[in-house]
């Protein structure tokens, strides 16, 4: 076997007729964190509850370390760890209870359940609550124990959809470690953050597939932002090396495009002084993950 | 993996006040018409006269707690039903049930088993209330344990029909009525069919099915008919669970 852990081949699903999901195939490697982009209603949820077998795929298969997820459901659901959306959470239950009975359904030997549990809350930072009813802790923490439900078992793959709410970055990077994981969110500073690797779904299409650097280069492009208390002309800035074109946008600030690799920071700050123009701001230009998202579409359509 | 489960909707159901407020009001309930019941052995009794008119304790008392005891569960089991299923759909907790390694089947008859082992504590407790009979007289054992087995039986349709009509629906409540509904139809079917007892209709009816046993007599055919309306309701709910997952 490879090192694959989780293949996801055409998957397609239908509603009503509709497709939510459109022939999306995707790997994932062991120990990898995959992002999962898009905006709201792209499939996000739908292809990872097709991925955990909550959902039955129209077309397509899913395999988990080889495992087919339809002909062999018990053993493939055993490798995985899911948090859907909405936590899947027992509040009458106090944290202690709640994870042992995760531990049995999810087949752990009845000798190391007690462990699995302790293991499991100090991962995920609650082990001081093990006594606290769940529906009396706070949203965060219980966010933290629908992961900590998702975990137990040590998966080799976990699918967590839009966990952000309770777990910062560094703990997401710490099951990173030991698990593969495929999260999923729309926030993009986060996927930068935890990531090694990232698509972007939209309308049920997966348009983009790549490194975090590369969606790092799409994101921040080519452009500076740049602020002046006595602007210049628009035709002074151009003339610098490297600039395309220049933007005015609100109030004395420029939006400068620029070549691929010749930025013309220096140069613009060097002017500034010269003349006078009084700089006040220069950084780079982010795009939002809307713009982003734009972008992408627009290619793929353009190809 | 069945009796993870059952162990599971057990915890939650005495998690809460609700199943020890329950089994402590049925309790009562069925205490109470038992008390009513040995005093009024001694009324009517001490009026029988002829040998013909006399009846055992055993079953003048087993058949006032017995014949109360299918209409209070009547309305006591579609409330314990109706949050097994749809009470998970409405918390959307269900995703956590079907991505652990168990399949549509367990999962199904693991709520199940749990209900009917919490009901089955209150069958010994009714079992146990009526054997103090034996203190003061000589009691029919076969009567009374052909009695709670029927009992047990008739609970464990009412369980599986309520288990369906919440696997239907996200609102409990809805489910409570429509179990409550169905199961009152199926008792009084045979009532309404009184003038043709034949008729299949009546045959349907689970009161019927029940009254051999409350003879205290277990007939075969009896058996069969309640392990086929369990199968049933059983097997239609694991599909309607499984088109779920399949139409999302």
């Amino acid at each position: 076997m490879s090192n694959l852990t989780l293949e996801a081949i055409e998957l397609t699903r239908l509603f009503g007729g509709r497709e939510a999901v459109k022939n999306v195939s995707f790997q994932l490697e062991k120990g990898e964190v995959l992002g999962f982009l898009g905006p709201n209603g792209a499939g996000k949820s739908t292809t990872m509850r097709m991925l955990t077998g909550n959902l039955a795929p129209s077309i397509g298969t899913v395999k988990i370390c080889g495992i087919d997820m339809i002909e062999n459901p018990k053993e493939a659901k055993a490798l995985i760890g899911y948090l859907p959306e909405m936590r899947p959470i027992y509040k009458e239950l106090t944290v202690d209870e709640f994870l042992t009975i995760a531990a049995r359904l999810h087949k752990v030997p009845s000798k190391q359940i007690k462990k699995a549990v302790e293991i499991a809350k100090q991962k995920c930072g609650l082990s001081h609550m093990s006594k606290r009813l769940i529906e009396n802790l706070s949203n965060g923490y219980q966010q933290r124990v629908a992961i900590a439900q998702a975990i137990i078992h040590n998966p080799l793959v976990v699918i967590l959809d839009e966990p952000t709410v309770g777990l910062d970055p560094i703990q997401i990077r710490e099951i990173g470690q030991k698990h593969s994981v495929i999260l999923s969110t729309h926030i993009l500073p986060e996927v930068e953050m935890v990531c090694d690797r990232v698509q972007i779904i939209d309308k049920g299409n997966l348009v983009f597939h790549g490194s975090i650097d590369e969606l790092k280069q799409h994101r921040q492009g080519n452009k500076l932002m740049v602020g002046f208390a006595k602007a210049p002309t628009v035709s002074a800035l151009k003339d610098i090396e490297g600039v395309i074109k220049v933007e005015k946008a609100e109030d004395r600030m420029y939006r400068i495009h620029f070549k691929n690799k010749q930025s013309p920071a220096d140069a613009i700050v060097r002017l500034s002084v010269k003349n006078r123009w009084g700089l006040y701001q220069i950084a780079p230009d982010q795009t939002s993950l809307e713009d982003v998202f734009v972008q992408l579409t627009e290619k793929k359509q353009t190809n | 993996m069945i009796l993870n489960i059952a162990r599971k909707e057990l915890k939650s159901l005495f998690a809460s006040p609700m199943g020890w407020t329950i089994l402590a009001l049925l309790m009562a309930l069925l205490g109470n018409f038992y008390l009513t019941g040995v005093n009024k052995y001694f009324e009517v009794m001490s009026g029988a006269v002829r040998p013909a008119e006399r009846v055992g304790v055993t079953i003048f008392v087993g058949q006032t707690v017995f014949g109360i005891a299918r209409y209070i569960m009547l309305f006591a089991v579609p409330l314990l039903t109706m949050r097994l299923i749809s009470e998970e759909r409405r918390n959307q907790t269900l995703p956590f049930l079907f991505s652990a390694p168990i399949s549509l089947t367990e999962i199904v008859l693991g709520k199940f088993v749990g209900l009917i082992i919490f009901l089955s504590i209150l069958i010994v407790y009714i079992f146990m209330m009526l054997i103090t009979l034996n203190i003061w007289s000589d009691i029919d054992f076969g009567y009374l344990i052909a009695n709670s087995f029927g009992l047990w039986l008739l609970l464990g349709s009412f369980s599986a029909l309520g288990i369906y009509f919440s696997s239907l629906t996200k609102q409990p409540i809805i489910a409570a009525i429509l179990s409550f509904i169905s199961l009152f139809a199926l008792i009084f079917l045979e009532s309404m069919f009184a003038s043709d007892p034949n008729h299949w209709f009546a045959y349907v009816s689970l009161m019927k099915h029940f009254q051999s046993f409350s003879r205290g007599m277990i007939d075969t055919s009896d058996l069969i008919y309640f392990f086929l309306f369990i199968s049933t309701f059983l097997t239609l709910t694991i599909r309607r669970l499984d088109a779920e997952r399949l139409r999302g």
